[in-house]
């Protein structure tokens, strides 16, 4: 049975007309057959069905597909997800393009991944762009010889401690092989050079490059450090320090006595990765991102892995308590209740302030792989509602939790990206937390978990995978939400139409919204943006229905006088 | 600490692969760009997703603006097969759902590379009953590997042409002017049709982005809004008197295709950036005018010249480095020189045959002071060097200038494409000779800031 209460839940406040339901057959409404067919798997309703044995059922999503061409899509390609998401943000490898100018023009410091070196004598490559500018003649005779000197060329100026090496599509085409290459340059410069064939058209989306970023990460950097690292050490996976917010959860961890070995990948340098495998636990933020890396490491270095969520100031303190609940120990409790305990009063201050003038208004999010579900934490504790969300790039797992995982089907385009095959390291895994995490799991703890988008939606909301242009202006015109959260394509329209967009890609220059003090200037943020005066003046004075110039009453002359005003009209 | 903390000056090695940190990016964004400025045109890019991804946000970012645009979404199996079924998909999905007017279609380094034929698809789509009536499809060759942004800007603006232009009559329409304005911003475009106009000619603008990039808040969006060429015009523009081309690369290809194709003769100018080269578009325009030029475009001009002589001494003896689109270099070294700031380091990435000999051309007996490198290796990163070696008073140039800037301490006036950090460029123009007291202002503005921040106290003026 459903676990509504009522049927028909209504997605517009005040009409009862505007069921998921009817807002979904409009936004199929106009598709040609064929592309009508596809979308139709991709907008669902969330209909949560209870089991007898009080088991969750939960609709498909047939994400991680095609994309419809002709549709404008919100998504990018394999490239973008491989450079621009996984290794962009990591300060001190040479990321050379291999391919014509854009692909790296385009990914040069616009994804607002924060660094932060210690001084200028550490390496900081993030604000240089890197790329062999292929021409006509190398896409005709061939760019190796172009890549080796372009190396060749970035280590004689640099002198950087890795190069790594991205492919663009029409690499793939004419047969580069960007492995020998890389392989040749690290021999003769005796420094890591390792590559990357993330050809843009690889996949149906950014999804298929973060996996092969994670692959070669894995492959080529993560065990070359064996440093010995402290009981309570552990990498985070899966956050790429938009705006500042790997900052923030360094900051918290560090008090809470935790060892960040390594954050995968926002302020991260080659040395953390190298000694990744080191970290006694990982937990994982983004898990569509970087779920593999935590896998293979797992396989290979014994090292469990949670999932965690540092969105919202519930679940920062949720996602400490867990990692503390790992190491099992009465100090590490302490510190983690003590920093949640320092950093609450601000955090419950600030709800007092910002919910009563957020509270029962309606967002939606079509962002990333993780951030569409993360974020409705930060709207329900300002008691805002989301209604419909969807994601760019997730897949099923995402959506309706791990646990589908075994029944999802491998299709063509994702059986082209590379399936590690990772085997026990006979030296190096470490039995010892082995034994730990199945000793941990008797007891009731949960690894690898993660319950996905919809089990924390509501019931009868909507669920819209790759959202297309069109639906998204159909959706607004239909259900008005007080906020729209996507990325910067979508910005512009979506605020065109009166609705305020929040971009959850770059924060637009704002951050950060990790943590206990990040989820404070999120509550701020949309304050600011729900309550902006500047909507209410869109329409001009002399045009129908809006409020006319001319005032009725005395114009009070003093702020004093106006409040008297006020006074003597409301009693 | 420093942002670019690896560059340093001394001796400078030429690179022979490897671009760092470049002064232009790929075709395919420049004929995006072009083609919005058709009315009621979806651009649509015939590759992987992430190009058209990577453009319109560029373009967003850099507008503030909405930027529609559509991809064919490559897959492995379409880079292997061809990318055929994908467009035939997209067109039918685009006039089902979008129903725009007309699809402008630009390839990719991709599709290029496998060699897709974009009129026979289209043709084909045409023969499956695609393409309602009365619509259609363009499309501009643009491979990624090929020059650059403007290049693709060329390529889409030549297509038009080649699409619609018409020629109807031997006789043509005596008083009215084509005009290509190069990638210039919707302010410029909408400057240039206020500066024809006041002139007394009838114009058609192409392409012409005013009104499309730069749209009011209404609480409406407008899948196609007001602005942009109409199909109906660029047919028109067979039958008008002649057609100016402001800017060589971006738009001589439309203006030659426009004389071989209708008889329509052309003259090609700089971008009318600065005082002489507006002065040379208003000389042509009076070409076809009879030869007036109006009290209020000799007024402007006035005005100019009186703000260059009043603020001359605060100008003198500058030195700056340019980087950019090549049109937007020539013209910007010329008023630089005009009010005696030397252009001292002028670079930019895109290739193009004459670029070199114009800047001799407006350098003249200073050219021995100057660094001016273009293509390969010609790049920020080489400017900085330059920079590191030599410093100057002012950078000009968009918004990866800003990093220089803070790290060498010089002002920067963000000129070009991407401002990603800034308003204003969208609004204001700065062709013409309104344009030029823009551009001056922002330049008196940065030169004396900087003064203010950096002069010692008893050296803190209050008055000019």
């Amino acid at each position: 049975m459903s676990e509504s209460s009522t049927t028909g839940d209504t997605l517009l406040s005040g009409d009862a007309s505007v069921t998921a339901t009817v807002v979904r057959e409009e936004l199929l409404r106009d598709y040609p057959a064929k592309t009508k067919k596809k979308r139709e798997k991709q907008i669902v309703i969330n209909d949560k069905q209870r089991g007898e044995d009080g088991s969750l059922h939960l609709p498909v999503v047939a994400a991680n597909t095609r994309t419809v061409p002709g549709i404008i899509t919100q998504r990018g390609c394999c490239y973008a997800g491989c450079k621009g998401v996984i290794l962009g943000p990591t300060r001190d490898i040479v990321n050379i393009v291999h391919g014509p100018i854009g692909c790296s023009f385009y990914s040069w410091l616009t994804r607002r991944n924060q660094t932060h070196t210690p001084t200028d004598e550490h390496d900081n490559f993030m604000t240089y762009c890197f790329s062999t500018d292929m021409t006509e003649e190398n896409i005709i005779f061939g760019g190796e010889k172009r890549l080796r000197q372009a190396i060749q060329e970035a280590y004689d100026l640099f002198h950087p401690k890795a190069i790594a090496v991205f492919s663009t599509c029409p690499v793939g085409l004419i047969g580069d092989d960007v492995h020998q290459v890389s392989a040749e340059m690290k021999k003769q410069l005796g420094i890591n050079v390792f590559a990357f064939s993330c050809e843009g058209y690889k996949g149906v989306s950014q999804s298929a490059g973060h996996h092969i970023a994670n692959n070669q990460i894995f492959k080529h950097v993560i065990g070359e450090d064996d440093t010995e690292r402290s009981q309570w050490s552990i990498n985070l996976l899966g956050e790429y320090n938009i705006g500042g917010d790997a900052f923030v959860i360094e900051d918290l961890l560090e008090r809470c006595g935790i060892e960040l070995v390594s954050t995968f990948s926002g302020n991260s340098t080659y040395d953390q990765f190298a000694n990744a495998h080191m970290a006694r636990l990982n937990a994982v933020m983004c898990h569509r991102s970087i779920n593999y890396v935590a896998d293979m490491i797992e396989k290979k270095y014994g090292t469990p892995w949670i999932k965690v969520n540092f969105i919202g100031a519930n679940a920062t303190a949720k996602s400490l308590r867990k990692i503390a609940e790992y190491f099992d120990d009465r100090k590490l409790t302490e510190n983690v209740e003590r920093v949640i305990g320092e950093e609450f009063p601000a955090v419950v201050e600030a709800q007092r302030k910002y919910r009563p003038r957020c509270a029962g208004k309606r967002a939606v999010l079509f962002v990333g792989g993780s951030r569409a579900h993360h974020y409705q934490e930060l709207f329900s504790e300002l008691g805002m509602e989301t209604i419909a969300a969807g994601y760019e790039f997730a897949h099923r797992d995402d959506y309706e939790g791990r646990q589908v995982l075994p029944t999802i089907k491998i299709d063509a385009d994702s059986r082209n990206i590379e399936e590690l095959r990772v085997d026990a390291d006979q030296e190096k895994f470490r039995e010892s937390d082995r034994q730990k995490g199945l000793k941990r799991e008797e007891q009731g703890y949960t690894f690898r978990e993660y319950d996905g988008m919809m089990a924390e939606m509501k019931d009868q909301t909507l669920i819209i995978d790759d959202i297309s242009h069109s639906e998204a202006e159909r959706l607004i015109k239909m259900v008005r939400p007080d906020v729209f959260c996507a990325g910067i394509k979508e910005k512009y329209s979506v605020q065109k139409m009166g609705v305020p967009c929040k971009q959850l890609h770059s924060y637009d220059y704002g951050g950060p919204y990790a943590g206990f003090t990040g989820a404070i200037n999120f509550y701020e943020e949309i304050d600011r943006m729900v309550n902006a005066r500047i909507w209410s003046r869109v329409q001009p004075p002399w045009e129908n229905g809006s409020p006319g110039t001319e005032s009725s009453s005395p114009s009070p002359t003093s702020l004093e006088e106006m409040e008297e005003l006020e006074e003597s009209t409301n009693s | 600490m420093t942002l670019l903390r690896h560059t340093r000056g001394g001796e400078i090695t030429e690179r022979q692969a490897l671009t760092i940190n470049p002064a232009k990016t790929c075709q395919p964004i420049g004929a995006m760009y072009a083609a919005l400025g058709i009315h009621r045109c979806l651009p649509h890019s015939h590759g992987s997703q992430g190009c058209c991804s990577y453009h319109r946000s560029t373009l967003s970012r850099h507008y503030k603006e909405p930027v529609m645009a559509a991809t064919s979404s490559f897959t492995e199996g379409s880079s292997v097969f061809g990318g055929q079924a994908n467009l035939l998909q997209a067109i039918d999905n685009i006039f089902t759902v979008y129903q725009p007017d007309v699809i402008a279609v630009h390839t990719t380094c991709l599709s290029e590379t496998i060699g897709d034929d974009i009129p026979q698809i289209s043709e084909k789509a045409s023969e499956k009953g695609l393409i309602p009536d009365g619509k259609c499809v363009i499309h501009a060759s643009t491979p990624s590997y090929v020059g650059a942004a403007p290049t693709g800007f060329a390529n889409m603006t030549a297509g038009m042409v080649k699409y619609f232009s018409k020629s109807t009559s031997p006789t043509k329409v005596a008083d009215r002017v084509n005009v290509i304005p190069g990638w210039v911003e919707p302010a410029d475009m909408r400057e240039i049709k206020r500066i024809v106009a006041a002139m007394g000619l009838e114009s058609i603008v192409f392409p012409d982005t005013s009104d499309v990039l730069d749209c009011p808040q209404t609480g409406m969006h407008e899948m196609f809004p007001k602005g942009g060429v109409t199909v109906e015009q660029l047919r028109a523009t067979g039958d008008s008197a002649a057609t100016i081309a402001l800017g060589p690369i971006c738009s001589d290809a439309a203006a030659v295709e426009l004389t071989n194709k209708c008889g329509v003769p052309h003259t090609t100018l700089p971008l009318p950036i600065g005082l002489e080269a507006t002065d040379r578009f208003i000389l042509a325009l009076r070409e076809y005018n009879g030869g007036l030029v109006p009290q209020e475009i000799t007024d402007e001009r006035g005005r100019l010249i009186d703000l260059i002589t009043d603020m001359h001494q605060y100008f003198y003896n500058k030195t700056a480095a340019l980087w950019g689109d090549p049109d937007q270099l020539v013209s910007l070294s010329e008023l630089l020189l005009t009010v005696d700031i030397l252009p001292k380091y002028v670079v930019t990435g895109t290739p193009g045959k004459k670029f070199l000999r114009r800047m001799g051309e407006v350098l003249q007996e200073r050219k021995s002071e100057v660094q001016v490198r273009q293509g390969t290796g010609a790049d920020l990163f080489l400017m900085h060097q330059w920079i590191k070696n030599e410093k100057v008073d002012l950078l000009i140039g968009n918004t990866y200038g800003k990093y220089i800037s803070r790290d060498e301490g010089i002002p920067l006036v963000r000129h070009g494409f991407p401002i990603l950090d800034r308003v204003g460029h969208q609004f204001f123009p700065t062709v013409g000779y309104r344009g030029a007291i823009r551009l001056l202002e922002q330049i008196l503005e940065a030169l004396m800031q900087r003064q203010d921040d950096q002069c010692s106290e008893e050296r803190f003026e209050l008055t000019m």
